[in-house]
This record gives structure tokens, sequence and C-alpha cells, in this order.
């Protein structure tokens, strides 16, 4: 179970294997549930050419801490890892993977999916887009449904 | 009483300032550190509040040491 904010660019397939070949995981896991969000390069109908996303690091680290451990005890999960990408965002970048790993999937899928909604609520992140117009800051995130 | 005042993202651009501290801060809840650090500016709607890294109200108490931060809706993920 781990939570990291990077200010650099990652490769969210490579730190899902890498995660799991450096875990306690063994051969019990029988699921994993991956969300994988990049940057889009258009929001409110107009062209989007880059990001910088700020955060509030002790704040955000302890949130996603604790949103882990809340995780682990709503669901039967073997381990979780979430990745959040802060600094300046270029279209297609990955900007978050959230991955869950149990012994039966829906533990991992519903984990997965209740670890990105609240992180999107909740978890003290903001972007600042670059437009061809000039920067905005975005002032909600989308519906998840 | 001295307490550690934060500001983020647009409400840092907005008011100018990232952090401030206030010394003999004679504030009891964190909507009068709010009014104490911005010399009463008017709170817009939206602004969040957070005590010592945890969320929190406007009429949360505060006390020595702390620190208060002020945010926008987060847009993360």
């Amino acid at each position: 179970m781990s939570a990291h904010i990077l200010a650099y660019p990652f490769d969210p397939f490579h730190s899902i294997i890498e995660h799991q070949q450096h875990s306690d995981l063994g051969k019990q896991f029988g699921a994993t549930a991956s969300f994988i969000g990049s940057m889009r390069d258009f929001n409110d109908d107009a062209t989007v050419t880059g990001m910088v996303l700020e955060h509030y690091p002790d704040m955000t680290q302890r949130y996603l801490d604790d949103l882990e451990q809340q995780a682990r005890q709503r669901w039967d999960l073997l381990d979780s890892l979430i990745i959040h990408r802060v600094g300046k965002i270029n279209p297609a970048n990955p900007i978050v993977l959230i991955a869950c790993w149990s012994a039966h999937r829906r533990a991992a899928l519903d984990a997965c999916d209740w670890l990105i909604e609240e992180l999107k609520h909740n978890a003290p992140f903001w972007k600042k887009e670059t437009r061809q117009d000039g920067e905005r800051w975005v002032e909600h995130n989308t519906d998840g449904h | 009483m001295s307490i550690q005042v934060k500001f983020f993202a647009s409400l840092r651009e907005k008011m100018g300032m990232s952090e401030i501290k206030i010394e003999s801060a004679s504030a009891s809840t964190a909507g009068e550190v709010w009014d104490q650090c911005t010399h009463n500016a008017d709170r817009p709607m939206n602004v969040l509040v957070a005590i010592n890294l945890e969320y929190a109200q406007f009429d949360s108490s505060v006390s020595e040491g702390d620190e208060v931060a002020f945010f926008p809706p987060v847009t993360g993920g």
C-alpha cells in the first residue's frame, strides 16, 4: 500500500508491474483493477496545450495515505497503489494511477472506483490549463458518471 | 498566539500571497483567521478551509501554532 506524488513523468503500466513485483502479494491475488487518468488536449470545447498541477504537499500526502487506509478497511484488498503527478504536464501524459489487488475481482474493482472518485472530489490538487487564449484555473471536475 | 496561514491555487493569486504568519492573533475560529489576515476581505462562496492538514469548517476553533489553509474547490485526478 503506497501513495506517491511525482513531479516528473511516469509510465503507469510499468509502475503497476514494478509495484506488483516488489510487493508481498505473492500468488494470492486473482484480480488487479486499475484506473489511469491522462491529460486531454481539450476542455469545454477549447484546445488545451498544457497544464500545471499544484498541490498542498503535506495535506495531499496525508489525504492519499488516509484514503488507502479507508479502502483497506472497506474492502478485502491485498494491496493498493496511488500515483499522482504535479508540476507541468503535457497532453496525453498520465496524471493519476490507481491500482488495487485482491483475491477476487469485486473488491479490487469497487475499491478502485471509490478511490478515484474520492481523490477527485477531495484531494487538494488544482489544475491550471494553458489555452490558446491564455491560462485558466479549472474550476470544477467533470462528473464521474 | 501565532497562526500560519496558507493560500493555494487561484486564491493564492487573488490574495497576492502564498502564506503569512499572524502574530498575536486574536482569532478563535478559521473564519476569524480569514478576516484578520485578509483585512476583512469578502470570502468567495466556494472557499474551502483546512486546519493542520485536515478539512475543517469556518467556525472550527483554532489554537496557538495551528496551520490554517484556504483554497478553492479541488480539481485533481
